[in-house]
C-alpha cells in the first residue's frame, strides 16, 4: 500500500503527529523502531510540561512551548490522560541571588504566561514545607504540570489508530529510498511506501534524515540520570528547579503524576546512543542535586532509578518543518525538553508546513477526538469497584498489590487498539509493576495473563523486545511431568 | 457489597496467619482468614526445600509440608478462609474493605491480627547502577519461577545478598543445572544463617564474596555481566577492586521489609524498622489491632514466627471476648530502646502496670532483638535508668539469628516509667567462668 504519510518513530512527537494528521483525510502508518510506544526517550523523562519561560528567546523551543502548554488540559480530558497542574517553583537558594529568576520572571511577562516572584519565606514554607531553610527566593510559575509521558504518547497513539492511523513495531528503518513521487522505506525484512516522510525518529532523527538526503544536522545523546521514589503524599507539592545551568534546567525534585516523587536528571553529554545506563557518580549527582531542595528527602523509599537520553541538535533548537534539501520530508528532530511540553504544538506546525509545501490537507467529516474510557480500578469509589466486578468478575483479581490493578485492567490494556503486547507494555499501560515492589510479585502472573490473551507460550512472552525473553526453558520435566506413582507403583491424581 | 462480621479477622494467610488463626479459635472465638492468594501457606508454598519445624514439630520439614499441618488443623476446627481476596482498607473501627471476584467484602471485625508478611527489597533500594535488562529478579520472584511456574529464569548467575532466600536459591539453581558464579554481601560477615551458608554455598563450591558489592549491571536487554567490587568499612567502593562476571541473571537478597500500606490507612504507627509499634500484647496503637509474623519483624525462622502468632491469636481473641487489654498508649507503657550493639528490639514499649492476674495469665514479657554484627561472650542486659533487670550471658550472638529474651514478671516491679528500659550488649569479662557455667 502506498502511505500519503510515513510517520518515523512512536514517541510523543510521532504520536502527536499520528493524531494531528488523523483529523484529515489521509493514510499514515507509524513505523517504530521498538516495540512499543515511547520506548526511548519519551519513556524515561520528567514528565513535566513547562510553562514556558525558560526557553531563549526566539527560539522554536520557546515558541513551541508556550504555544502547546495551554492545549494539554483539552487533549487529557479527550483521551482521558492523568495531567495535574501542580505549579512550578525555580529556587533561589542562599548566595544564588535573584537575578537570574528575574530575568525568567521577564521572560514570562513578555511571554504572556502567569509568573510571580515570591520573596516571603513564610509564604513559601506554607506553599512548599519541605523545601531548603536555604530558599531566599521563588520563581512560581502556577501553569506548569506534570503528566505521564508514556500514558500520553500511547493516548495519542490509540486516537489515531482508532481515527484510521497504522502502527507497525519491531521495524527499524534501515534504509530509505527516494523515487521522486514516493519513498521506499526498507525495515528489516518488510518495507513501506509513503508520499512524504515525517521523521520524529529521536535520537536517530539525523541518521533517518540522512538516508533520505539531508544531512544538515546531527543529534547528539544527552543522558539524564533520575531516581524515583515511592509514593509520598504531600511531601513535595510543586514542581522544585534549581537555578539551573548552562547545560540543563538543573536537577529537580517533583512529584510525578501518579504521585511518586523524583530526583533528576543530571545532564551529560555522550556518544552512545545506545547506553542509557546509569552510574554511581550519576546517580550520587542527582541525589546531591535534590538534596539542595529537599534536605530531608527520604532516600530509604527509592524504589528505581533510570536515565533517558535527550535528543540534542546540532543547531541546539527544535528542527521542525519540511527539509530544505529533500522534498516531502518533513522534520520533527532534535525534540529534546521542553520536548514533552511541545509535542502538540510542534504537532500542529507540521501540519502547517505539510500545507505550505502544497499538499492539500482536508478534514475528515467525523474525526473520533476521544477514546474508550480506561478503566482504572484504583481510582474507584467503593460502589463503583463492586458493581465493576459485578460485570466481569476479572476486576476482582489484583494482580498488582503496590499499585492496585486488577486482571480486569491488564486485560483491558492487551484488547485496547495498538494494545499492550510486552510486559513493559502493560506496566506502562497499567502501572502494573511501577509501585514499591517493582514487579517482584506480578510479573509472573503479567507473564501468564499476557501468555493466555496472546495465545502464545510463557516463554515466548518479553519485557519489551525480541532479545528480553524472561526464560531460559522449562526446569526439568517439571511442566510435562511422567505419571507420578506411589510406594506400591499405583498412579497417583494431581 | 457482601458484609459480614467476625470476632477476630486474620489479614494474610501465610504461617503468621495460621498460627494466630488456629490459637484464636482455640480460645473460643469466630476466627475468618482472609487471603490475597488463592491458596494458603503465604511464601511457604514456593519454599520447598527442608529446614521448616524443628522447634515445633522436632520434625524437618518442607515450606508446603508445615503450612499443610497448619492447613489442617484450620480445616479441623471448620475456620472460615476467604481466599484471591485483597484487603485495601482498614479502619480504626476494624473495618475491614477486601475485593475479590465475588466483589467488595465489608467485614467488621471485634479484633484484628495483622499478618501481611514482608516484600523484598528491590534493586532501586540499593542504587545499583547499570542498565535494566530481564534477568535482574529478586530472589523470592526467581524462586516461584523455578518451584512454582517451572521456568529456569537464568542459566548463569551472580547472587547479590546472602540472605537466607539467595543462598537457598543458589543451592537449588545449582541442582537445576545452572551455574552460580558468586553470591556477593555488602557486610564482612553472612546475613543468613549460618546453617544455610554451610548447605547450600560451601557444599556446592559457590564462593561468597564478603564486603563486596554489585557495581554495574551490564547489558540493555539481556544481563551479559555483572561487576563487583570491594567495599570498605563505610561500603563505599574501593577502586581497583572490581571484578567482572560472565552472566545471565543477577539476583537480589538484599533483605526483607515488612508489608505495612494497609496498616497505614488504620492509622498505626510505624516503627523505623517498618513494623508497628507494639507493647507486649503485640496491640498496635490502634486498641484491638495487633500485629505479628514478618509484618511486625522480619523473622529467621518460621517457627518464630509461629510462636509470635500463637500469642497475636490469643490476645486478639481476648480482646474481641471483652478483656481490656492494656494500651501501648497508656502512661505506664515505658519505651524498649536498643543501646549498645543491639539493631532492634521488641516490643516497642512495654506496660508496667498490669493486672496481676493478666500478668500471670501472659507469662513472661517476651522481649525480640537483633544485634548489630556478630558477637561472641557477650552479655545481653536489660536496665532501667542505672537499675539492672536482666542479665544472660551468649556465647555467639549473629543479626542473622533472632535472640528472644523472657523478662519475667518480677523483673517490671518498681519501674522508673520516666526512664526508658534499655537493651545493650556487655563483652563478657575475662574469666568470669562461674557465670558463664550457670547460664549454659
Amino acid at each position: 500500500m502506498l502511505y500519503d504519510f510515513a510517520i518515523i518513530g512512536a514517541g510523543v512527537t510521532g504520536t502527536a503527529i499520528a493524531r494531528e494528521l488523523s483529523k484529515y483525510k489521509v493514510s499514515a502508518i507509524v513505523i517504530e523502531k521498538l516495540s512499543d510506544i515511547a520506548c526511548e526517550t519519551s519513556k524515561a523523562n520528567s514528565g513535566i510540561i513547562h510553562a514556558g519561560y525558560d526557553a531563549p528567546e526566539n527560539s522554536l523551543k520557546a515558541k513551541m512551548n508556550v504555544r502547546s502548554n495551554p492545549l494539554y488540559d483539552e487533549v487529557c480530558k479527550e483521551l482521558y490522560i492523568p495531567f495535574k497542574r501542580l505549579g512550578s517553583f525555580v529556587v533561589a537558594l542562599a548566595g544564588q541571588g535573584t537575578a537570574y529568576i528575574e530575568e525568567l520572571y521577564q521572560n514570562g511577562i513578555e511571554r504572556g504566561i502567569p509568573v510571580e516572584i515570591i520573596k516571603d519565606l513564610a509564604q513559601i514554607k506554607k506553599m512548599e514545607p519541605n523545601i531548603s531553610n536555604e530558599v531566599e527566593a521563588v520563581l512560581h510559575a502556577p501553569t506548569a504540570g506534570v503528566i505521564s509521558p508514556f500514558m500520553l504518547a500511547i493516548a495519542l497513539a490509540e486516537n489515531a489508530n482508532i481515527n484510521g492511523v497504522d502502527f507497525v513495531f519491531n521495524a527499524p528503518v534501515q534504509a530509505i529510498e527516494n523515487m521522486g513521487r514516493f519513498f521506499i522505506i526498507d525495515t528489516h525484512g518488510k518495507s513501506f511506501q509513503a508520499k512524504a516522510i515525517i521523521n520524529a525518529a529521536g535520537l536517530y532523527a539525523d541518521d533517518i534524515s540522512k538516508m533520505a538526503g539531508d544531512e544538515s544536522f546531527t543529534i547528539t545523546p544527552r543522558k539524564g540520570e533520575y531516581v524515583l521514589l515511592d509514593k509520598l503524599s504531600d511531601f513535595v507539592r510543586k514542581v522544585l528547579f534549581p537555578v539551573p545551568t548552562k547545560k540543563s534546567k538543573g536537577i529537580l525534585v517533583s512529584p510525578t503524576v501518579d504521585g511518586n516523587v523524583f530526583l533528576g536528571p543530571n545532564a551529560r553529554d555522550q556518544d552512545s546512543k545506545i547506553d542509557n545506563s546509569t552510574t554511581l557518580n550519576g546517580l550520587d549527582e542527582v541525589i546531591d542535586g535534590g538534596r539542595k531542595l529537599i534536605p530531608g528527602i527520604p532516600l530509604v523509599d527509592s524504589i528505581t532509578n533510570f536515565a533517558g537520553l535527550r535528543a540534542v541538535s546540532s543547531i541546539n533548537d527544535f528542527i521542525i518543518g519540511e527539509s530544505k534539501v529533500t522534498p516531502k520530508l518533513f522534520q520533527a528532530a532534535g525534540i529534546q525538553s521542553p520536548g514533552l511540553s511541545s509535542c502538540l504544538g510542534i504537532a500542529e506546525e507540521i501540519i502547517d508546513a505539510i500545507k505550505a509545501s502544497g499538499i492539500e490537507l482536508k478534514l475528515k467529516d467525523h474525526f473520533n477526538p476521544t477514546r474508550e474510557k480506561p478503566i482504572v480500578f484504583a481510582e474507584l469509589p467503593w460502589s463503583e469497584r463492586d458493581a465493576l466486578v459485578q460485570w466481569n468478575k476479572q476486576f476482582g483479581h489484583i494482580i498488582c498489590r503496590c499499585e492496585t490493578v486488577t486482571e480486569g485492567e491488564i486485560v483491558q490494556a492487551i484488547r485496547r487498539p495498538v494494545g499492550a503486547r510486552t510486559v513493559d507494555g502493560v506496566k506502562f499501560r497499567t502501572r502494573v509493576g511501577m509501585g514499591r515492589c517493582q514487579g517482584g510479585f506480578c510479573t509472573p502472573r503479567v507473564i501468564k495473563i499476557l501468555a493466555r490473551e496472546l495465545g502464545v507460550e510463557e516463554e515466548e512472552i518479553v519485557k519489551r523486545e525480541p532479545s528480553t525473553k524472561y526464560f531460559f526453558g522449562e526446569t526439568k520435566e517439571f511442566r510435562h511431568p511422567r505419571t507420578a506413582r506411589g510406594h506400591n507403583g499405583e498412579v497417583l491424581q494431581p | 457489597m457482601k458484609q459480614t462480621e467476625t470476632d477476630v479477622a486474620i489479614i494474610g494467610g501465610g504461617p503468621a496467619g495460621l498460627a494466630a488463626a488456629v490459637e484464636a479459635d482455640k480460645a473460643g472465638c469466630k476466627v475468618m482468614i482472609i487471603e490475597r492468594d488463592d491458596g494458603l501457606g503465604g511464601i511457604l508454598q514456593q519454599c520447598i526445600h527442608p529446614g521448616f519445624g524443628l522447634h515445633e514439630f522436632k520434625e524437618e520439614l518442607a515450606g508446603p509440608e508445615y503450612a499443610q499441618r497448619y492447613i489442617d488443623m484450620l480445616e479441623k476446627a471448620k475456620i472460615e478462609v476467604m481466599l484471591g481476596t485483597m484487603v485495601l482498607d482498614i479502619t480504626p473501627k476494624k473495618e475491614i474493605f477486601a475485593i475479590n471476584e465475588q466483589g467488595v467484602v465489608k467485614v467488621q471485625a471485634k479484633a484484628i491480627v495483622l499478618a501481611m508478611g514482608c516484600r523484598e527489597r528491590t534493586r532501586g533500594a540499593i542504587k545499583i547502577p547499570g542498565y535494566r535488562p530481564t534477568g535482574v529478579y529478586t530472589a523470592g520472584t526467581a524462586q516461584r519461577f523455578v518451584n512454582i511456574e517451572g521456568f529456569m529464569p537464568g542459566t548463569r548467575y551472580v547472587i547479590l545478598g546472602s540472605g537466607d532466600i539467595g543462598m537457598i536459591m543458589a543451592r537449588r539453581l545449582t541442582w537445576e543445572g545452572a551455574k552460580v558464579e558468586a553470591v556477593v554481601e555488602i557486610m564482612p560477615y553472612p546475613s543468613g544463617l549460618v546453617r544455610n551458608k554451610v548447605q547450600c554455598l560451601d557444599d556446592y563450591g559457590i564462593p561468597l564474596y564478603l564486603s563486596h558489592t554489585v557495581v554495574r549491571v551490564h547489558g540493555k536487554d539481556r544481563v551479559t555481566g555483572i561487576t563487583i567490587a570491594r567495599v570498605d568499612e563505610n561500603w563505599k567502593m574501593v577502586p581497583g577492586t572490581e571484578m567482572f562476571f560472565n552472566c545471565d541473571t543477577l539476583l537480589l537478597s538484599v533483605g526483607l521489609i515488612p508489608e505495612n500500606e494497609v496498616s497505614k490507612k488504620a492509622g498505626i504507627k510505624l516503627a523505623k524498622t517498618n513494623g508497628p509499634e507494639v507493647n507486649q500484647f503485640l496491640q498496635t496503637n490502634v486498641d484491638g489491632i495487633f500485629a505479628s509474623g514478618n509484618v511486625l519483624q522480619v523473622h529467621d525462622l518460621v517457627d518464630n514466627v509461629a510462636m509470635e502468632a500463637k500469642r497475636a491469636g490469643i490476645m486478639a481473641a481476648m480482646y474481641a471476648t471483652g478483656v481490656r487489654l492494656p494500651s501501648i498508649n497508656a502512661t505506664d507503657a515505658v519505651p524498649l530502646v536498643a543501646g549498645n550493639g543491639i539493631g532492634y528490639v521488641l516490643p516497642n514499649k512495654i506496660n508496667t502496670n498490669v493486672d496481676q492476674a493478666l500478668a500471670s495469665m501472659i507469662g513472661p514479657v517476651k522481649v525480640s532483638l537483633r544485634v548489630k554484627k556478630p558477637v561472641d561472650e557477650m552479655y545481653v542486659k536489660i536496665k532501667n535508668g542505672t537499675n539492672e533487670i536482666y542479665k544472660k550471658y551468649s556465647k555467639h550472638l549473629r543479626p542473622s539469628e533472632m535472640a528472644i529474651l523472657e523478662l519475667a514478671k518480677d523483673a517490671l516491679k518498681g519501674i522508673d516509667k520516666t526512664q526508658p528500659i534499655e537493651v545493650y550488649l556487655e563483652p563478657k569479662p575475662a574469666k568470669d567462668v562461674t557465670t558463664e557455667a550457670k547460664h549454659e
